[in-house]
């Protein structure tokens, strides 16, 4: 299982992790509100995590930390 | 294992940019890039005039700010006055294809050992979307609300193909980041741009075919999706110039 990292407060809530997980670890948590007034994402199925890392990549604003 | 963090030549600055804007990608792998050359500390980094204008704050080497469209050119002298450097700009397609196009094309023309990473994301940023050099025909921005008429207007320029036209250019690359595999490519095509600099091949230009969600009156995912259909089709992904190619 790997291990995901967020800085939820720089998270924009713009989803493109949330489109790039193959296995749907990731969703925009609808009941919260960052710093910033975005919904951040939140991770809903952290067992599912193959550690692949896609989430990060299509990240824009680096605020994924992705360890196995 | 840490299989992904944020690269050291980032600082710890959020980004200005919209929510899904590709520009954090691009910087990312700009920064990822100095981080495997190792070459952060000897590095001076130009910032355009455009959405990108405060890429000063997000890089953790040197920086310069430049007027609108000379970045090239204040790249030129940086490099001369110490070879040893290694110089990038960065800029956009109002920056590098509209004012700055005389300042581009001479820098290429000239070789000049150093790297652009062009971003074209089809329309100007900052000031609210208007029509750009690249919006593509038919294009529904700020000043063409009933879509780019190329009768009036003409047509969009393609900065690789017409650059790949002069003998100058050691290499021409055009990347996208809308997907994982593109953003890998493109990473590759990055870190091939500096390379070639570190080895004094000379004139590198990756164009990074990016989105912009917001004036295109797109949420971030329909954005990359529009890419694919539009931008790509048009722009079409590839190598136009490696002189070094099979030597």
């Amino acid at each position: 299982m790997a291990k995901l990292t967020f800085k939820t407060d720089k998270c924009k809530g713009c989803g493109l992790c949330v489109d790039a997980c193959p296995k749907g670890v990731l969703a925009l948590a609808e009941d919260k509100i960052n710093q910033k007034g975005h919904h951040p994402v939140e991770a809903v199925n952290e067992a599912a995590c193959i550690g692949c890392a896609f989430c990060a990549t299509m990240c824009p604003d680096c605020i994924i930390k992705v360890e196995r | 294992m840490v299989v992904f963090d944020k690269p050291h030549a980032l600082t710890d600055v959020p980004l200005h940019y919209c929510p899904g804007c590709t520009h954090g990608i691009v910087h990312r792998l700009v920064a990822e890039v100095m981080d495997e050359l190792g070459i952060e500390g000897r590095t001076i980094g130009v910032a355009p005039v455009g959405c990108s204008v405060m890429a000063y704050d997000y890089f953790n080497c040197d920086m310069v700010e430049a007027a609108h469209g000379r970045a090239p050119a204040v790249a030129t002298g940086i490099k001369r006055s110490d070879p040893d450097n290694i110089v990038f700009t960065y800029q956009g397609d109002g920056d590098l294809a509209s004012i700055g196009m005389a300042e581009t094309v001479h820098s290429a023309a000239r070789n000049e050992n150093i790297t652009i990473i062009f971003i074209n994301n089809a329309i100007y940023g900052m000031t609210g979307g208007q029509m750009a050099p690249t919006s593509l025909p038919g294009q529904v921005t700020q000043t063409s609300p009933y879509g780019r008429d190329t009768a009036q207007c003409g047509f969009p320029i393609k900065v690789c193909e017409m650059l790949s036209q002069l003998d100058g250019p050691e290499y021409l690359e055009r990347v996208a980041v809308n997907n994982v595999k593109n953003v890998k490519n493109a990473k590759k095509a990055i870190k091939k741009a500096f390379e070639n600099q570190v080895n004094g091949k000379g004139f590198s230009l990756i164009e990074v075919i990016s989105s912009c969600p917001t004036n295109w009156g797109m949420t971030p995912k329909r954005a990359l999706e529009w890419i694919d259909e539009k931008m790509i089709p048009y722009y079409p992904l590839g190598v136009y110039k490696d002189r070094s190619a099979g030597k």
